[in-house]
């Protein structure tokens, strides 16, 4: 998960990184209270999104007394940015900056252990930077049992260059950030620009944090309440209260599989197959998973049944440990439930485990809505054909 | 021959009374794979009933660690169904027995946990499969983890996979041909044992004739593999890799898998293994139809 820069910004602070005041707010009413509680003064209002390059945008905005942040809020608030529509703002303490940086530490997994990326030259874009000028960019690795302690943080503030005056102060910050990295599970944590204001403090300006979804699931239940669900989608929600792996995508055949790698090979044989059948497309990833049951499949149907844009379904599962005979259960099951509900051709292919069981339970069942498909092209095909004659 | 398990694997399972590990242990010997015995420290002295593959009663023992079923049993390999919070250590506890090959199927292990894992393992002589896999099957000999062993058998074919059920349906595609070796590898961010580790395996294993990698997107092992393709693979290789219609910033499921910037597309890994001679197929069935040309032409 992606943390908002404010969220991020809450989190450095408990960690005790120095950062600046900084308050949320998501209407101009907020914005202006957000002001006068920072002081009154000089404030920066910046669009939370989880994306790069709203400065460019115009997403952040100078104000200089509590109704002018109202007035740029006003500005910000609905604002488009690269297709994220702007639903918060963070409501920032001025700062005089003397000088940036910028530090990250994240997850490098092509070694499989942790890098750690510094350099004396912060403010622009990394990426620019790591192309244009590699030698302004100190990579250091870390190990993930050591981490970073006091020998690693100077060797990254040596490699990066920076004035032995001010290495101490920078190398304490980095282990800070290096506390937010492992206390709260962080695949990155990244400050950029990492700053020195005008009265010499090292300070956090803007932070990014991405959080390992499998660490705040097993040890982080307070990271539940970072979840943006505001601006998740509605069916993406729902999936998830039912505990499956949903994904939302632009397109008109729906797909329910097993496994995580043959849904995505799924979507990619339905794509093909649509090319031929009036340019249809999947229209989201589910995966039910290894062992799903007959009231798995009946979520994931309900789901996927939902989505307005969906024309057909393909239910492609691949009995492994799952048992075919449960699939077919559970999408006969599910068109029970449903009734009427279900208006949508589905097209199922079953192979495997109890295969022939569960092709007898459905070729039993004889529902109208449902083909039987021998094999995933087959099926693929059949679905793509479908979705085109009734979009 | 086979890579990393035969016939004479002795496996003990670690979290064999609770619901997952009973279930593969009744599924791992009914495919006549050696389970020897099991761990849990709460249930250490007791036992477990289950059959083996010719339907008579087997008793399995529970130890307290890994080192007494070592020392007992003389176990070799250690698959983990075990919590994902408790993963870590036991995969550790596995590591300081010295168990020669540990096989880790829980998923939604914290990836700074497998990432210690790995660092721990620096030096010492596990190796690890996984997290987040199905584990490894030499058909006719073995199974180490939750793979099928009803689909296909004995054959000329090494597989690896990041995918379990991409691996099954590979499997199936290409049942009447058979399997070496079909290894997954896992579709976490850090896994023990990469695709790399496999082709060496296979390319050293007179048995596998050719082999099928499959891959999908997010990260860069299927480009590092086409590198070491390359420079050190001379048998036949056939890939595949899921997640071509994947957009950009969305997880597929694996935690491994999601396409960040330009990195990670499928595209690019079916570039970078073309251009090192691998045929690409785009779907499973026409991967499985490169693989029966290949094998036709050996």
């Amino acid at each position: 998960m992606d943390l908002f820069e404010y969220q991020a910004r809450d989190m450095f602070e408990k960690h005790g990184v120095p950062v600046l005041g900084g308050v949320v707010a998501t209407t101009p009413e907020e914005a202006a209270a957000a002001a006068e509680k920072l002081g009154g003064g000089t404030v920066v209002v910046k669009a939370q999104v989880k994306t790069g390059g709203r400065g460019k945008a115009g997403g952040v905005k100078l104000a200089h007394s509590p109704a002018e942040a109202a007035e740029k809020a006003g500005e910000i608030l609905g604002m488009d940015i690269k297709g994220h529509t702007v639903h918060r703002v963070m409501v920032a303490q001025g700062a005089k900056i003397a000088e940036e940086f910028y530090f990250s530490v994240l997850l490098d997994r092509a070694n499989r252990n942790y890098l750690a990326m510094c350099s004396v030259e912060g403010g622009m874009e990394i990426e620019q930077l790591a192309v244009e000028r590699p030698e302004a960019l100190a990579r250091v690795a870390v190990d993930p049992i050591v981490g970073i302690d006091e020998a690693k943080a100077q060797e990254i503030v040596t490699e990066a260059r920076f004035p032995e005056a001010l290495q101490a102060d920078v190398a304490a910050v980095i282990r800070q950030l290096w506390t937010v990295f492992t206390a709260e599970d962080a695949t990155l944590v990244e400050v950029n620009p990492l700053v020195r204001t005008e009265d010499g403090a090292i300070v956090a300006l803007d932070g990014k944090v991405t959080l390992d979804d499998n660490a705040s699931e097993v040890r982080h239940p307070d990271h539940e309440a970072l979840e943006d669900k505001a601006s998740s989608d509605p069916l993406e929600a729902k999936a998830k209260a039912s505990g499956l792996n949903y994904v939302k995508l632009d397109g008109e055949v729906g797909i329910i599989g097993n496994g995580a790698g043959l849904v995505m090979s799924t979507l990619d044989v339905v794509a093909y197959a649509g090319e031929n059948h009036g340019g249809v497309k999947p229209a989201n990833f589910l995966d039910i998973g290894g062992g799903a049951n007959a009231q798995v499949m009946a979520n994931g149907l309900d789901v996927i049944l939902n989505d307005p844009q969906v024309k057909s379904v393909f239910v492609n599962v691949f009995g492994g440990i799952t048992a075919c005979d449960e699939v077919a259960k559970g999408i006969v099951g599910a068109l029970e439930i449903l009734g009427d509900e279900a208006s949508k051709p589905l097209v199922v292919r079953l192979d495997g485990n109890n295969v022939d069981l569960g092709r007898a339970i459905l070729r039993e069942a004889n529902h109208p809505l449902v083909t039987l498909a021998e094999t995933m092209d087959g099926g693929a095909e059949k679905a793509a054909e479908l979705a085109a004659a009734a979009a | 021959m086979s890579i990393y398990l035969n016939k004479d694997s002795k496996i003990i399972v670690q979290g064999i009374t609770g619901g997952m590990g009973a279930k593969h242990t009744a599924l791992m010997l009914d495919s006549g794979a050696q389970i020897v015995g099991g761990v849990n420290a709460r249930k250490a002295g007791t036992t477990v009933q289950h059959k083996d593959h010719e339907g008579n009663d087997v008793t399995l023992p529970v130890f307290g660690t890994v080192k007494e079923a070592m020392a007992e049993t003389g176990a070799n390999v250690s698959v983990l169904f075990v919590p994902p919070a408790f993963t870590k250590d036991a995969a550790i506890e596995a590591i300081d027995a010295d168990m020669p090959l540990i096989v880790v199927i829980t998923e939604g292990v914290p990836v700074q946990d497998t990432a210690e894992v790995w660092a721990y393992l620096a030096g010492k002589s596990t190796r690890m499969i996984g997290p987040n896999c199905p584990g490894i099957i030499t058909p006719g000999e073995s199974l180490a983890g939750i793979t099928p062993h009803t689909i296909t058998g004995k054959g000329p074919i090494g597989l690896v996979s990041k995918s379990g059920t991409l691996t099954y349906q590979m499997m199936y595609e290409l049942r009447d041909l058979g399997f070496s070796t079909a290894i997954g590898i896992g579709g976490d961010p850090i896994v023990g044992t990469t695709h790399i580790d496999a082709l060496e395996a296979f390319e050293n294993d007179p048995e596998t004739k050719a082999i099928v990698m499959i891959g999908e997107i997010g990260g860069d092992a299927e480009e590092r593999a086409a590198a070491y393709i390359k420079e050190h693979v001379t048998k036949p290789v056939v890939g595949y890799v899921a997640g071509f219609t994947a957009p950009e910033g969305k997880t597929m499921g694996h935690a491994g898998a999601i396409v960040s910037g330009s990195a990670g597309t499928a595209a690019a890994k079916k570039e970078a293994l073309e251009a090192v001679g691998v045929k690409v197929g785009k779907t499973p069935s026409e991967t499985a139809a490169l693989m029966r040309e290949i094998l036709a032409s050996l």
